[in-house]
Formats: structure tokens, sequence, C-alpha cells
């Protein structure tokens, strides 16, 4: 590997974001104008969506499990065991279930999607499409950002469910907690503003996981050997961008509903 | 199921004049990573004509098809193709401009996850020309390439020779008003390179298309000036000499490139005669 010097280290960085940011902007105008490829949005659904839930349900699941568990031996010092729904139903709805559904679905789907556009583009079929008349851009960029942030969004209710459920599970099976306390404390510890936040996760992340995954498939060089880098890549930067960009909605958040 | 396309455009409607060249580069360079690939190009392609691209590998053939097609952009100087500067067509516009461009990539470029018949199609499918009617044209342009029996394989299923037949079909489904060959006999033995060959002479005797043909084997370059598709026969006939003594397609011209310059650009006459001693040596 050839050691590049800083000042091109930077301009090839800087060139990276501007390349990333005309991809996002385009795929964005794209849903806003015709051709719309709906066949190629709902085969993305599927794939993204239904495909997702198996992991998305055992994920969010045995996080509350865990959740609940590792919550009680805190609480119990505090001698506060019955808020124990109330700390997963929180958690998981602010910050576990919409962050957990994001690297969940990145590893999933952006890694799918930087390896298949990838694909296409060292064998030339995403010049031979732009050849045929048909923008890359629209037909397969767009129809997986619109895909993916629908579907996360409704994942990440999933995740939430799940996870609320695997608390419930153990706190009654054994940790001996009543289900209908356990479920009226979860209940009525949750705000309007919780939900707004947990909901308006999926949103970015959504847009984050279609996007860089794109953008690295988009830009694969080198064979198979970079479309294996292309998917490492995607994977790495959406899974770091969703947990920064989580920081950040959850800071603006609270600025809005307060804490 | 795609709502319409943006073919309503004034690029795909306005035909070929006959005046004004079909493709024209005026001072193109374009460099990748500070190497120049091409430096000051200059040529036109009229109507009906075929241009041979010659030159030793990595001379910059295929770089100047995607140009033309407007898959990458020069770095200065303009091409226009069907009478309009590319560069400046907004994108939605030069979409609709390569509807009316057909390109046969080196490697095929099939879609590998669509099968023989949506690969041809893919571009009727686009202009959501009814099933039925998208199904009669696919198996006329497969017709034309000898591959009907193949209509539902899949491009893994096919070999090189097939591929490059099936990527035929698909650049030629929508009769466009100009061709692209990037490389067609690239990789394939002799035999089905002159099968080939003898689908581009078809396609350029039959339909009249112009044409740009990279190619780095002179055998098939001088097949295709020196011989004309014969329609009773179905194959390929040696051109008889005119009054001259001229054996030559008048329509087919020769550019020849050498380290991003050209060095040749002429008919076959000129090419064969020339006393340039670069040329002389390659065509040895």
């Amino acid at each position: 590997m050839s050691i590049l010097s800083p000042d091109v280290f930077i301009k090839k960085q800087v060139a990276a974001v501007q390349e990333y940011s005309i991809l996002s902007g385009r795929a964005i105008a794209d849903i806003f104008t015709r051709p719309r490829y709906w066949a190629d949005i709902y085969t993305q659904m599927d794939s993204i969506g239904v495909g997702s839930m198996p992991i998305i349900i055992l994920s969010g699941f045995f996080t509350g499990c865990v959740l609940a568990l590792q919550s009680v031996t805190a609480l119990k010092e505090f001698g506060a065991v019955s808020m124990t729904g109330s700390l997963v139903a929180l958690s998981m709805v602010k910050e576990l279930g919409p962050v957990l559904t994001g690297l969940m679905v990145s590893g999933r789907n952006a890694a799918g999607m930087a390896s298949e556009l990838g694909s296409m583009k060292v064998t030339e079929q995403i010049d031979a499409m732009r050849a045929l008349g048909t923008d890359p851009v629209r037909k397969l960029v767009t129809p997986r950002l619109i895909a993916t942030v629908f579907m996360l969004f409704f994942l990440t209710i999933i995740a939430d469910t799940a996870g609320i459920a695997g608390g419930t599970l153990v706190s009654v099976n054994m940790l001996g907690l009543n289900v209908n306390s356990y479920l009226h404390s979860s209940y009525s510890s949750l705000m309007h503003g919780d939900v707004v936040q947990g909901l308006t996760k999926p949103l970015f992340s959504g847009f984050i996981i279609a996007t860089v995954g794109c953008f690295f498939g988009m830009r694969t060089t080198g064979g198979t050997q970079g479309v294996g880098r292309a998917t490492t890549q995607a994977v790495v930067v959406s899974s770091v961008f969703i947990i920064v960009v989580d920081f950040l909605v959850t800071r603006l958040m609270i600025g809005i509903f307060g804490s | 199921m795609e709502e319409n396309l943006s073919n309503t455009n004034v690029a795909t409607k306005e035909p070929p004049d006959g005046k004004t060249p079909v493709v024209q580069f005026d001072n193109v360079s374009i460099s990748f990573d500070v190497k120049p690939v091409l430096q000051e190009i200059s040529f036109s392609v009229e109507r009906g004509q075929t241009l041979i691209l010659l030159g030793p590998a990595g001379c910059g053939k295929s770089v100047l098809l995607k140009l033309a097609n407007g898959l990458l952009k020069p770095d200065s100087g303009t091409i226009c193709v069907f009478g309009k500067e590319i560069d400046k067509l907004p994108r939605r516009e030069m979409y609709a401009l390569r509807a009316r461009i057909g390109m046969v990539f080196q490697e095929s470029a099939l879609f590998d996850s669509l099968n023989v018949e949506d690969n041809v199609a893919y571009r009727l499918h686009e202009e959501l020309m009814p099933e039925d009617e998208a199904h009669t044209r696919v198996v006329e342009a497969l017709k034309f390439v000898e591959l009907e029996t193949a209509i539902d394989k899949y491009p893994s299923e096919l070999s090189g020779g097939m591929r490059r037949r099936v990527s035929i079909a698909r650049a030629i489904i929508s009769e466009p008003d100009l061709i692209l060959y990037d490389s067609p006999t690239g990789g394939l033995d002799p035999i089905t390179s002159t099968t080939i060959i003898e689908l581009v002479m078809k396609q350029r005797d039959v339909s009249h298309t112009t044409s740009l043909v990279v190619t780095h084997r002179l055998q098939d370059a001088f097949v295709l000036a020196t011989h004309r598709f014969d329609a009773a026969s179905g194959g390929m006939k040696p051109i008889p000499k005119d009054a001259v003594g001229h054996n030559v397609d008048p329509g087919t011209r020769f550019l020849m490139l050498n380290e991003g310059n050209i060095v040749f650009n002429g008919n076959t006459e000129e090419l064969i005669h020339s006393d340039d001693p670069w040329i002389k040596r390659y065509l040895e």
C-alpha cells in the first residue's frame, strides 16, 4: 500500500465527503421527481424490512432480558426493584431499540448494498445501466434510501416491543415481579418526548445506512478485493455514524423536550 | 412498475440531420491521477460511417468510447454527439440522449441477476413498452445475433461469445443512431471473433448505423474494412474491386492512437499506404 502525503490524503478525504454529499443530495432529490422505481422500492422494503425482522426481534428481546437482569441488581441496593419496568422501557425506547436496530440493519444491509453495488461497479454493470439511459442513483440508491428509512422506523418499534417483552419475561419469571405493576411502571414512565426521540433516530440511521452503503458500493474499484474493502468500510463507517448521530439527536431532543 | 421515463425529451426526438457529424471531438484531453490518457484529440464521425479505433493496449481507446457516451467527462475540449455538447447537457437530458446510443462493453456487462430476455429488453422495459411487444422485439434482436434459443438463460450460463452476442442484441434493440463497440472480440477465440465481427458488419450494412469500433486485433479491423455482409448467403463476402481498383468499404475509416495522441486518421487505403514508421511497424 502506498503512503500518501498529508495534503493528498486530506484532498482525498474532502473529495470523498463532497462525493457523498452529492450522492445523498441526488438520492433525496430523485424522491420528488419521476420516474420512480416502485418495484425496486418494494423489493428493497421486503429485503431490508421483512428480511431483518428475525435478527431485530431476537436482538431486541435478549437485550430487554439482559437489561432487566442487570438493572435489578443495582436497583435492589436502593430498594427500587419496582422501577425495573420503567428502566427497561425507557432504555429500550429512547436508546437501545433505535441504536441496536440501526447497528444490526447496518451490519446486514449496508454491507449488502455495498457488496451488491460494488460487484455491479467492478463488472461495469453500473456503466452499462448509465449507457442504457438509466440513472443508477435513481434506480439503485433512491429505492434503497426510501426503503431503509421507512422500514427502519417500523423495525425500531418491533425491537422496542420485543425488548420490553423480554424485560417483562425475565422480571416476572426470574425475578418474581408482578406483571401488572411491571407493565404499569413501564407504560407510565414513557412520555411523549421519549417516544418521539426514539422514533426520530431511525430516520437518521436509515438515511446513514442507505447512503453510506450505496456510496461505498458505487465508488468500488479493484475487483473482488475492492468489493470486500467497500463492504467493510460501509459497515464500519455507517455504524460509527449511527452512534455519533444518535448522540447529536439525543442532545437535540433533550434541548426540545427536556431530560 | 416504474412511472414514465423522461424520454419525452428533445434529445430523444431529434433525428440526425445527416449534415452534423454524429460524433465530434474537439481538442479533448483527459488525465487520470495526473497521468494524461488522451491529449488534444480531435476527430469527427459522419452519419453512417464506421470508425475503427486501433492502437496498443492502454492507449486510451476505451476511454475515448466512454467519453463519447458521457460516461467520463473530459478535462478540456468539447465533445458533441448528435450536435449536442454532451458536457453541458443536464443530467436528465444526458440520460435521454444515451437512449439513442447503443454500447457493447468489453466484458459484455450484462446484468447478472436478469435473464437474457430481461437483459435485452432492459431499455424497452424502461420505456414501459407493453410486455408482448417487448418480447417480440427481443426475439427479433436475438434472431439477429442467432441466439434465440438462449432467451431464458442467465448470463452465468452463457459462454463468452454468447454473452458478447447478447450484449450486441441489447445494444441494437432500440435501433440506436450510434453504436459504440468496446473490444467486441476481446478475449474470444478466432472463430467466435469472426462471428462477432460478422454481426458488427451485418449491423453496419443492414441498418447503416454509425459506429465506433475499438479493437486491438488488426485482422478484425481489416475484415470489417474489406468485407460486406451478404444478405442472400447470410454471411460476409469480400468486397469486389471497384473501377479504381479499391476493394474496401468506403464508409469504414480508421483512427489510430498511441500514448494518448492520434497517429492516424483516414481511410483504409491511406492506412495501408502510410509511410509512418510507427504505423508500418504496428501493421506488421
